[in-house]
């Protein structure tokens, strides 16, 4: 199993590709610990991974919060007795070009997307120490390294998010913790369907992508669980981009 | 899942330069995932112990003689593959060598050579295997670039032009072939532990100075290991990653992230 004997936390793990990592984690063998503000959805997800035979537990928590961070690194060292992997994976979108982005809702999108995993990856640094190393895994964007004409603050805060990785990166090499940042292009999550006005747009969105299709949430899955196990040993301060081909051109 | 199937079961992966580090690697982790491997070396004998190392571990392999750089070995390499084996999934453009030296100091046929094995091999790699792929529906390339193809690494310049180009050809190759179902991708290492390393390292005036300076430059500390490589080429070249394409992934304890 690739992640035999880990144990990883997920923040925003309740539903979309958090759950999907979650469910793909615990396949592989990891102990995975649900992060989300959603507290039913996180629950059924743990339970979900439980009844496959795999080992989840729930933890409340808004990302935003850093005592919230320091509560849930403790209940996984408490439960599981280290802590292996981080996904920082919880995050917001933001339709609206600039001078349709109130300061507010600026502010809002920095806080979960940005500051969010930045309070993880503070928090989750003595506990990896501690447990001879670790993986932190950064659930940025595309539209991280590309413009859009649809989206302001939440390009920001995922470009954000990825330098967060690299200075991460090269500062804690050196105590074996990585950490490394994937780009999802379009994919099919609540929160991207809730980006567009409506279906055609959507249709129009699909057509665009050079692979003709939207990724799915397994697709960004697999691309974490490689990330997170030792068989990318070797990589640290990376993009893996998982877009089907969308900055490529 | 990993423990059950091998993740590139059933299918077939033509691997060049794989008689010798990053690509002998390469052959041996492919078999253990399943595949039958063909490894493709224009160092015949290499790549023949390529192949019985993977027999030797209950894989499926086979060694060809390939000059990559030669449009009529590399169409026989492909014609070979396709006659023994029926297809081919997986190619991994992977044959390239460097040498040290600024533009002022290279020799026009010493760049002439360096940019026929390692920007003309991967062009001429998908030259014949993509008709290939097309006929059977899809494929997985993964092109061997190099860190030194994303930054300026010093007294390297033809080198690093080699492997820029080949990242730029594997984004243009993504977007030609995305309709085909054929993936190209490109991983960039870092600096790697090899024949070629320990050379430099044995010439130098202080090896050990030298090999502290180099591994620094990578804030992990080290030089990657083949295998490591091979693990992030194994990503690329599996279903795992059917949404990748067009990307270059590093491979390189940070060295391009600072």
């Amino acid at each position: 199993m690739r992640l035999g004997g880990k144990v990883a936390l997920i923040s925003g793990g309740a539903r979309g590709m958090g759950a999907a990592e979650a469910r793909l984690f615990a396949k592989e063998g990891a102990r995975v610990a649900i992060g989300d503000v959603l507290e039913r959805e996180g629950r059924e997800a743990a339970a979900e991974i439980a009844a496959a035979g795999g080992e989840a537990m729930f933890i409340g928590m808004d990302v935003t919060s850093p005592s919230d961070w320091d509560r849930a690194v403790e209940s996984v060292a408490s439960r599981f007795g280290r802590l292996n992997v981080l996904v920082n994976n919880a995050a917001i979108y933001l339709r609206g070009l600039v001078e349709e982005t109130a300061p507010e809702d600026w502010d809002r999108v920095m806080e979960v997307n940005a500051k969010g995993p930045f309070l993880g990856t503070r928090a989750a640094i003595p506990a990896m120490r501690e447990s001879g190393g670790g993986s932190i895994v950064n659930i940025s964007s595309f539209n991280s390294l590309v413009g859009t004409t649809t989206s302001t603050a939440y390009n920001a805060s995922k470009a954000a998010a990825r330098l967060l990785t690299k200075s991460t990166a090269v500062q804690y090499a050196k105590d074996g913790i990585r950490a490394n940042a994937i780009h999802p292009g379009p994919v099919w999550t609540a929160m991207f369907t809730s980006g567009f006005p409506d279906t055609e747009s959507i249709e129009r969105r699909r057509a665009q992508a050079p692979l003709g299709r939207i990724g799915t949430v397994e697709d960004v899955a697999y691309g974490a669980l490689f990330l997170a196990s030792d068989e990318s040993s070797y990589i640290t301060g990376s993009d893996l981009v998982i877009d089907g081909g969308w900055t490529a051109q | 899942m990993s423990n059950d199937a091998g993740r590139l079961e059933g299918k077939v992966c033509v691997v060049t330069g794989g008689g010798s580090g990053i690509g002998r690697a390469v052959c041996l982790l492919f078999a253990q995932e399943g595949a039958a491997v063909v490894a493709a070396d224009v160092n015949a004998e290499s790549a023949e112990r390529t192949a019985e190392a993977i027999l030797s571990q209950d894989g499926r392999g086979t060694a060809m003689e390939v000059d990559v750089s030669q449009a009529e070995s590399v169409r026989r390499m492909v014609e070979s593959t396709v006659e023994e084996l029926g297809r081919i999934d997986v190619l991994v453009n992977n044959a390239g060598f460097g040498f040290a030296a600024t533009v002022v100091e290279t020799e026009e046929a010493d760049w002439d050579r360096l940019m026929s094995v390692n920007l003309k091999g991967v062009y001429l790699g998908c030259k014949y295997t993509v008709p290939v792929m097309i006929r059977q529906g899809g494929g997985s390339i993964v092109n061997t670039a190099s860190a030194a193809g994303l930054v300026g690494v010093p007294d390297r310049a033809a080198y690093c032009a080699s492997k820029g180009g080949v990242i730029a050809m594997t984004r243009a190759m993504a977007l030609d072939h995305v309709g085909d179902g054929i993936r190209v991708n490109c991983i960039a290492p870092g600096s790697v532990e090899s024949p070629y390393f320990d050379d430099i390292f044995a010439r130098a005036e202080d090896p050990a100075a030298l090999r502290r300076q180099m591994e620094s430059r990578h804030p992990i500390g080290r030089l990657g290991a083949p295998a490591e490589i091979a693990q992030g080429i194994l990503y690329l070249a599996s279903d795992d990653s059917s949404f990748v394409t067009g990307s270059a992934l590093s491979v390189d304890g940070g060295m391009t992230a600072h």
